[in-house]
């Protein structure tokens, strides 16, 4: 006997489809709207899952293929389930030669995950970055949106208690 | 020279339009707007300003090029997306000075013609999203942006369109393609954007730092801008400092400004007593110099006269401990991670490179690797779509022709010679 799999139908909230509304009046077409709405999507979901990218293409009148190639091209998009935190810590130029390269073998560590991996508990994710701007401060990261610059061991520990 | 560019940032509260307003903003653009649109761009050429986004094209001659059929829609964007790693300069601007680049569109956007624009911001810079999207809630309630600006009949609609991570969305055609809702991914070159840019209509596309000149430019005029620093290359210039330097941070200079003044006058100069051994002078697109180039002016002709590149003015000081062979091996992961695929040669060839000099810094090289690299970087120079390949060979054949003794140290003692003495 065949019996349905209940597939999960992905919603997204009346405030999010108004904002996706306002996104809509910025650019003269569809496609454009794609990064603004897959940034949004991301917001709700906490990561862009097939379901969640096949509704953004639904949403916007836009080809399955189309948005699952263009969400994977960009760093930011994160098609994996995430932590609750991103820890994005730069280890280009200016913060490997500020001891980056220590700091996040020590965070690996730390966290015992390792790089791009998510705690059991699911509380941060760990991803090396490629430089984000705060070379006068290396090594330097953002975790999720704070900025966080001269980092040391101790700092680490002191800011990642913030985040519950 | 007293900071122009930078002049408000350390006001409290310079992101908003009341300081912005009792500072003296947007008086520019009111002397703009008694302009014709003609003025305005002749006024631009003549100053002689050079985009500071990393290739240096007159802005003027630029915008000349844009297409003048009236019935296209044309579109200005500015490029937000800031990431060659050492370049920080756009940063404090965006954060700190909104409605100074804003303002510096308006202008832009009455000279060219533009009725559309948009801010492609990267996503690595959320507080500086905050404060545009207030700052242009701002320009809109008080009628500096939108329809009928300053009661003067030019319209100009301005958002930001928040990138996602990609290095390669700061190339012109591939941002093009990211605001257009796709993988950024260059275009083949011609048309120009000048001619078919974003939405298929004429588009100028200009950095953060170039258009917050305009205002600069017009306030002060031409002929004062123009005798700022050499006159191939004039103007103030933001350079990001970094790397082994006592005070690391964004200086403003007149173009021109020696490198040996940067490093030691304003950045206090290396740590410890170290020495020098080598800088980049640009960004890592652009090739080391050394010591000997420390006299060298921080403008676009004196640095290609040195054979390097002036780039975006990131410039990264490295000391006497520093591995060049790790450097240029820590560059080729950035840049064969950043290329976008599209071409072979970028594609494959950062790849190999980063092999290559993986084993060389892990001390399983062999000489014939050193020919190898030259030979690889000789079949992506100048092979591909964008130049970001061009950018990706600079740290192989910079160093190699400064470093060569340290690759071949490497080699011969079968590891790394900096190894446990390297201060990162
Ligand atoms: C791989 C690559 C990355 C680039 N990244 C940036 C960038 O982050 N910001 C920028 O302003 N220009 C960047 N550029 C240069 C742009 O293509 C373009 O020349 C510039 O935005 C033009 O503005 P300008 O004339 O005002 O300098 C990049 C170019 C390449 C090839
Ligand atoms: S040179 Fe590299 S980054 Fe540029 S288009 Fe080709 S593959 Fe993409
Ligand atoms: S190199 Fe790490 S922030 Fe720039």
């Amino acid at each position: 006997m065949n019996q349905e799999v209940p597939t999960k139908t992905v919603t997204f909230s009346e405030t999010m489809l108004r904002q996706v509304e306002e996104v809509c009046q910025r650019y003269p077409t569809r496609m454009a709207t794609l990064l603004p709405v897959l940034h949004l999507a991301q917001e709700e979901h906490g990561w862009l899952s097939g379901e969640v990218l096949d509704a953004v293409a639904d949403l916007l009148g836009l080809p399955r293929a189309h948005v699952r190639s263009t969400a994977s091209f960009y760093l930011f998009f994160r098609t994996t389930p995430q932590g609750r935190h991103l820890i994005m810590l730069c280890d280009n130029l200016t913060c490997m030669l500020h001891g980056a390269e220590s700091l996040l073998e020590y965070l690996s560590r730390k966290l015992d995950i390792p790089k791009g991996g998510t705690t059991p508990d699911g509380r941060f994710t760990l991803i090396p970055m490629e430089c984000i701007g705060g070379c006068d401060t290396p090594p330097a990261m953002l975790v999720d949106k704070d900025f966080h610059g001269n980092l040391t061991p101790e700092l680490v520990d002191e800011i990642l208690k913030k985040y519950a | 020279m007293e900071p122009l560019l930078l002049k408000r940032i350390q006001i409290p509260g310079s992101e908003t339009l009341a300081v912005y307003l009792r500072e003296g903003g947007y008086q520019a653009l009111r002397k703009a707007l008694e302009m014709a649109p003609d003025q305005v761009l002749e006024e631009v050429k003549r100053s002689g300003l050079r985009g500071r986004g990393g290739a240096g094209f007159p802005t003027g001659m630029k915008w000349g090029f844009t297409s003048k059929d009236p019935k296209r829609p044309k579109y200005l964007l500015c490029n937000a997306d800031e990431g060659e790693p050492g370049t920080f300069k756009d940063r404090p601007l965006l954060e700190k000075d909104p409605h100074a680049l804003i303002e510096g569109m308006v202008i832009s956007a009455h000279a060219i013609g533009a009725e559309y624009g948009y801010i492609y911001l990267r996503a690595e810079y959320p507080y500086a999203s905050q404060v545009l999207e207030r700052a242009l809630a701002e320009a809109y309630e008080q009628g500096f942006l939108g329809g009928n600006i300053l009661g003067k009949g030019l319209h100009f609609d301005l958002h930001l369109h928040m990138g996602a991570g990609a290095y390669i969305c700061g190339e012109e055609t591939a941002l093009i393609e990211s605001i257009e809702g796709k993988r950024g991914e260059p275009r083949i070159k011609p048309p120009f954007p000048a001619n078919v840019g974003v939405f298929g209509m004429p588009t100028v596309v200009n950095n953060v730092e170039t258009l917050v000149c305009v205002p600069l430019i017009i306030e002060r005029g031409a002929d004062w801008f123009a005798a700022v620093g050499p006159k191939e290359s004039p103007g103030p210039k933001i350079f990001s400092l970094s790397g082994h330097v006592v005070r690391p941070g964004n200086y403003e200079l007149p173009m021109g400004t020696p490198i040996r003044a940067l490093m030691y006058d304003c950045g206090g100069g290396i740590p410890q007593g170290r020495r020098l051994k080598a800088v980049i002078p640009g960004g890592p697109s652009t090739p080391v110099l050394t010591e000997a180039h420390l006299d060298v002016g921080l403008d676009f002709g004196s640095i290609q006269a040195a054979g390097s590149m002036l780039g975006c003015g990131a410039v990264i000081v490295m000391d006497e401990t520093t591995c060049m062979v790790r450097v240029a091996h820590r560059l080729l992961k950035f840049f064969h991670h950043e290329s976008c695929g599209k071409c072979t040669p970028c594609r494959e060839g950062t790849g190999w490179l980063e092999q290559v000099l993986d084993r060389i810094e892990e001390g399983r090289g062999r000489m014939e690797d050193l020919d190898l690299l030259l030979d690889v970087s000789d079949n992506i120079r100048g092979k591909t779509v964008c130049a970001l390949a061009d950018g990706a060979v600079s740290p192989v054949t910079g160093t190699l022709k400064y470093f060569r003794e340290e690759y071949e140290a490497h080699i011969r003692g079968g590891r790394c010679p900096f190894r446990g003495k390297v201060s990162g």
